[in-house]
């Protein structure tokens, strides 16, 4: 199976890479772009026996790993068989 | 004994050795990451900077859960000073030894220059050669910097006078201007709740002999030698 994870800032946290984005799109002209933030998605390939333990791997290694809960958020967008 | 540790990517631990054992006269090895024990003898730990893992994923996430890193947590635990110097400050948040996180410089730069830090408290084991409100000169160099934490944890650490190193100008003030990087606070380096465990953006190993960018650095790495052996000079 796979999962999808997608690991976000919190929205306190300053992102100045999804700002230098956001300008770089007003540069292509594109001015209706209001704001960018920049995450990460993980494609987790798991073998497990059905999706409910897929899905405990993955936010186990979510937790411990993939984000850090300081300053990021993560959830599983879903899990694929 | 102080045990450098070493993981793949790091690169300023010989740089660190020299400056414990050449400079400061104090034994000092370097531990490879693989090594679920520390050194018997050991007296205090040292993670130097570099990019350990290639910065893969977050800075010093992966070397966290490194074998020597349990070695070094037990070692904390049981009130053993441990520093971490850039790099090994990022692994010590990582691992939740030390409160906060670095994220990216606020101007996406890196970062390589002289700075100026003021020093906070003059206290053993990282500080005591030091006073406080003494500016020291050091270099910086890194892409994540930022320190980052919650308006509550940043306040619970200034209360608790955990923030050792503040970046500043030359005279000791402390201002926007005088942050490199975006670091909330102006923190520079900061201690752990027990008072052992110490993470610092600064190079004081890069900064321990007049004629290579100044000796300011011994004020830090000086008062860990002194702690650990029980000396001063």
């Amino acid at each position: 199976m796979k999962a999808l994870v997608h690991v976000t800032l919190k929205a306190d946290v300053l992102d100045p890479q999804g700002k230098a984005i956001a300008h770089a799109c007003a540069a292509l002209g594109h001015g209706a772009v209001e704001g960018v933030r920049q995450g990460k998605l993980f494609e987790i390939e798991i073998s497990a026996p059905d999706e409910a333990a897929a899905r405990g791997v993955a936010a186990e290694v979510s937790e411990k790993l993939l984000a850090n809960p300081v300053i990021e958020d993560y959830a599983i967008l879903r899990i694929e068989p | 004994m102080l045990s450098v540790i070493q993981f793949p990517g790091s690169n300023d631990d010989r740089d660190t050795r020299f400056a414990l054992k050449s400079v400061l006269a104090c034994d000092a090895e370097l531990i490879w990451h693989k090594q679920g024990e520390l050194p018997a003898g050991t007296s205090g730990v040292v993670i130097p900077g570099g990019f350990s893992y290639g910065d893969y994923l977050r800075c010093g996430a992966m070397a966290r859960y490194s074998p020597v890193m349990a070695a070094v947590r037990r070692f904390a635990d049981a009130g053993g000073p441990v520093l971490g110097i850039c790099n090994g400050f990022q692994v010590l948040c990582e691992s939740g030894l030390l409160p906060g996180a670095l994220i990216r410089n606020h101007h996406l730069h890196f970062v390589c220059q002289r700075v100026h830090v003021r020093v906070e408290q003059a206290l053993a084991p990282f500080t005591s050669r030091s006073r406080a409100g003494a500016v020291l000169r050091l270099p910086i160099k890194h892409g994540e910097g930022a320190y980052f934490a919650s308006p509550e944890l940043l306040g619970r650490l200034e209360a608790e006078g955990r923030v050792l190193l503040r970046y500043c100008d030359a005279d000791g003030n402390v201002s926007p201007a005088s942050n490199p990087n975006g670091s909330l606070g102006n923190v520079a380096g900061l201690l752990n709740q027990a008072g052992n465990v110490m993470g610092l953006m600064p190079h004081p190993e890069h900064a321990v002999e007049a004629d290579f960018g100044g000796r300011d650095g011994r004020a830090i790495l000086g008062s860990l030698v002194d702690a650990v052996t029980g000396g001063h000079s």
